[in-house]
């Protein structure tokens, strides 16, 4: 009596995804570069060719050597291997990079929900709160932070974050108001199900591809916000290689040294282009809709 | 004899997707004259809608692709058409409903405008939609438009047309707004109306006056209409002929009596006794088993086959032909029924 | 009536006017004191065009809204004043079955947890363990005519048809006596939509109970319902047994429903 089941593998909706991903050749490039990132930042330290540089010993002998097969990218006024110290950097620059992105995401998350679903007076604040945490500049409230705690990772990253969240709580409020329309949020409510069952269980299950596009779409302009504060100097401490410090210790020797700027550069770029890359890739699978 | 108005002979149409290239039309064949309403019926999926867009060449390729077949418009091949000449075929030779009203409008331009432009956009490749021989200067020409679109309003039964081009989309109901765009995909004196679906979305008083309506444009214009529509009901009451699509085959085809009347097809016999009409028992109802078959890996043979209570083992040696099977009146099917139907 | 289930005592419901930048827009009487009665184990048609009042009066008697004015009683009880806990135990004896099966399922869960979940709602009234409820999960989903096999399942990997009977199974969970079934085959092809009615009539039959169908298409409410109410801009214009109104409709408004009706007619 029934229509024969509709006969689909278990995996089929990996599957199928992974074969819309593949159909953009983009997308696939991005995923590559992503890769390769994700690659240096795990076993940067260890797969580079003069750990000893990385671990800050010098080699005055061999100063400002240009780009060579021993050097692929040259070396710097301290006689330290450019690519090896890149290779290095990439864990600090991913890792900040990412823990932005990540802590973002997670007030975004809380402040945009409880606002979406609550509505109403919370609602009003808590957007207002968002949009006055949307004034103030990044750069500066980073400097300010790191003038307060000092600088380190870790205040680092934090003070990143805190202005990085109200983007989340913008776009977790759209995807909550239009997830709580909808007809199996209304199902719910008619079974009688509680406020926190319809939010965890229904509405931000259904929330979560954006966030997830987002992110990806977003890391690759965190570790450029993150470079820019080692560029200023409130980043990480020498001698922990971090791509923006050698960008900046690199300005000093421009142009008669260029190869120090090349490689730290050439990584931003890469880790940039292929974070944005992959995310538009995932936005087209994950989230259709949102394609501009 | 002078060429039909729309001819389909043996159209494929292949659409790849994630588990492989599926055969969605299978050798399509249709023949539209002037002043007849043909009706074209089918569960989702068996090629209908995809049928009428293949007409005005507006499914994509990729994923589509036509490996073969030929579609002509009064002896005009338009499979070979370049783009842009199909693209003024379209509108103006072959007009356009499709089922959701609201998103076909623009919502921030006054239906005036809208209805406007597509005159102007006729006219450009024929001046007489604006009732002249030769285009006039750029004031005249929209003036000209203006009143062309002001009437094609009354036509569709408009209230007080003059005001209502002022309208915006929102302003009008459901009902009114599918009528601006029957008047807009008649406004460019179409030969040939493909609607798909224009009343599904509507009450069913309104529809009855939409389909009102469309039944007066044939007679009044003598324009060929391909209606596309799961309601038997609504072909019963509007359409002079009847087409039973199946998997990308049309199974059944002829005068709309002769079909419903004495249909041949054991598809065309089950679709209508799906269907609850005035006498039918609680409970009595019959459904049809199983599902539309899987279009990149087909039966061979027949596609109704596997559903098929009159199967026999050479339904599935190759796809039934279609023969005669009464007047005007064809089936595609080695077993058709031969008992009236019993109502 | 001998034994009403559902009462609905003069039930107006008007929106209030939208303040917008130009003042206030006037306030939308979608209910004008609408009653009617419901008895235990027939099928009630409820037939109205797009903004008739159908669905409000519908989500009145999930309470996802209330009335105005007037009362709706469920065995004889208001629904408005009962205790919140009373509201809760009655929550899970009236249920309802949405029109698009494509929309109605929370496409990030499988069909366990979706048959499952009104059943953990319900837990308190139902007192039914985890493994309980996936026995009840996988024995709803036979009933249905689907096979337990498809408990791990996500939504998207079932045809309308079988969502709506996933929907139904969904209904059924925690063990309804009344079933607000809205416009359950509008989504649907003939052909399923034939199976679906006829599995809402074996249900019916095997299980006792009351529906109140919601539908615009008169030859589906005259095949499964025993009698039918007509409401039209939030007056209910016409009520009565089934074949009485379709055969001698009373108001003008019936009659020409019945004659708009696109119905197959052979020749003679």
């Amino acid at each position: 009596m029934t229509d024969v089941p509709v006969s689909a593998p278990r995996n089929e909706g990996l599957a199928r995804m992974l074969y819309r991903f593949r159909q953009s050749r983009l997308s696939m490039i991005g995923a590559v570069m992503v890769a390769l990132v994700l690659l240096f930042a795990v076993f940067g330290p260890v797969l580079a060719p003069y750990p000893e540089h990385v671990a800050g010993g010098v080699d005055t002998a061999a100063r400002f050597q240009p780009p060579s097969p021993a050097h692929p990218f040259g070396t710097n006024e301290l006689g330290q291997d450019v690519l090896s110290l890149t290779m290095a950097g990439t864990t600090v620059s991913v890792l900040a990079g990412f823990g932005v992105v990540l802590i973002g995401a997670v007030i975004g998350t809380v402040v945009g929900a409880v606002a979406g679903y609550v509505g109403g007076w919370t609602d009003e604040v808590l957007m207002r709160f968002t949009d006055l945490t949307l004034t103030i500049p990044g750069l500066i409230l980073a400097m300010a932070i790191a003038a307060a705690l000092g600088p380190g990772f870790q205040n680092m990253v934090l003070a990143i974050s805190l202005s990085w969240w109200p983007g989340y709580a913008r776009l977790v409020r759209g995807e909550v108001l239009a997830a709580r329309e909808e007809v199996y949020v209304t199902a719910a409510r008619a079974t009688g199900a509680g406020p926190g069952r319809i939010l965890f269980r229904h509405v931000l299950p259904n929330c979560v591809s954006p966030i997830i596009v987002k992110m990806s779409l977003d890391m690759g302009f965190a570790i450029l916000t993150v470079a820019g504060l080692g560029f200023i100097g409130i980043g990480v401490r020498p001698p922990t290689p971090e791509w923006g410090t050698l960008l900046s210790n690199a300005r000093s020797y421009m142009p008669d040294y260029w190869w120090t700027a090349m490689a730290p550069g050439a990584a931003m770029f890469v880790a940039v282009f292929g974070f944005n890359l992959l995310g538009d890739g995932l936005r087209d699978i994950l989230d259709p809709k949102g394609r501009r | 004899m002078t060429a039909p108005l729309l001819e389909i002979r043996d159209l494929h149409l292949t659409m790849r997707s994630f588990h492989g290239e599926a055969h969605v039309l299978n050798g399509v064949e249709l023949t539209v004259e002037r002043g007849q309403i043909w009706g074209l019926v089918g569960e989702s999926g068996c090629g209908k809608s995809l049928t009428g867009l293949s007409i005005s060449r507006l499914v994509s390729t990729p994923p589509g692709r036509y490996p073969s077949g030929s579609i002509r418009l009064e002896g005009q091949e338009l499979t070979a058409l370049p783009p842009r000449a199909m693209q003024a075929l379209r509108g103006k030779r072959i007009g356009m409903i499709f089922q959701d009203p609201t998103t076909n409008l623009n919502p921030t331009a006054r239906i005036g405008t809208q209805l406007v432009d597509v005159a102007l956009a006729a006219a450009a490749h024929d001046p007489r939609v604006l009732g002249r021989d030769r285009a006039p200067g750029p004031f005249a020409r929209k003036a000209a438009a203006r009143k062309v679109a002001v009437e094609m309003l009354a036509r569709v039964g408009i209230p007080d047309p003059e005001a209502r081009m002022l309208s915006y989309p929102h302003e009008f109901s459901g009902g009114m707004r599918q009528r601006v765009l029957i008047a807009m995909a008649l406004i460019g004196r179409p030969e040939l109306l493909i609607a798909d679906e224009p009343t599904t979305a509507l009450d069913v008083s309104v529809q009855a006056q939409i389909l009102k309506l469309l039944k007066g444009m044939v007679s009044d214009h003598d324009i060929g209409v391909i209606l596309i529509t799961h309601n038997l009901g609504v072909v019963s009451e509007t359409c002079t002929h009847v087409a039973v699509m199946y998997a990308g085959n049309v199974v059944e085809r002829g005068p709309v009596g002769e079909v419903l009347g004495r249909p041949r097809h054991p598809y065309t016999r089950a679709l209508m006794a799906a269907i609850p009409t005035r006498g039918t028992a609680r409970g009595a109802l019959k459904g049809l088993e199983g599902t539309v078959p899987d279009l990149v890996r087909p039966p061979p043979g027949c596609r109704f086959a596997p559903r098929c209570a009159r199967a026999t083992a050479d339904c599935a040696a190759g796809l039934p032909a279609m023969r005669a099977a009464g007047a005007g009146h064809e089936v595609a099917c080695l077993h058709p029924i031969e008992e009236p139907a019993d109502a | 009536m001998p034994d009403p289930i559902l009462q609905i005592e003069t039930v107006s419901k008007v929106y209030p006017g939208r303040a917008g930048l130009f003042g206030r827009s006037a306030p939308v009487e979608a209910l004008k004191g609408v009653s009617l009665s419901v008895g235990r184990g027939e099928s009630f048609g409820l037939v109205g065009e797009s903004g008739s009042g159908k669905t409000t009066l519908t989500r009145s008697i999930l309470r996802l809204e209330s009335p105005t004015s007037g009362r709706i009683l469920f065995e004889g009880q208001d629904m408005a004043t009962i205790s919140p806990a009373a509201m809760r135990a009655l929550r899970a004896r009236i249920q309802i079955v949405f029109q698009d099966p494509y929309a109605s399922l929370n496409p990030r869960m499988t069909i366990q947890q979706i048959i499952c979940e009104p059943m953990v709602v319900h837990r308190a009234t139902l007192g039914l363990s985890a493994a309980q409820r996936r026995d009840r999960a996988a024995e709803l989903l036979t009933l249905v005519g689907l096979g337990p096999q498809h408990l791990s399942r996500h939504p998207h990997e079932f045809s309308g048809g079988q969502r709506q009977r996933i929907g139904i199974a969904r209904a059924l969970a925690p063990k309804p006596d009344l079933l607000l079934l809205d416009e359950p085959t509008s989504a649907l092809d003939v052909s399923v939509q034939a199976q679906v009615l006829n599995l809402l009539i074996e249900l019916q039959d095997r299980l006792g109970l009351t529906y109140f169908f919601i539908s615009h298409d008169l030859a589906v409410v005259r095949y499964l319902c025993d009698r039918v109410a007509l409401i039209h801009r939030g007056t209910l214009v016409e009520e009565g047994p089934t074949e009485a109104i379709f055969e001698a409709p009373a108001s003008d408004y019936a009659r020409g429903l019945i004659a708009a009706a696109p119905e197959i007619r052979l020749p003679a």
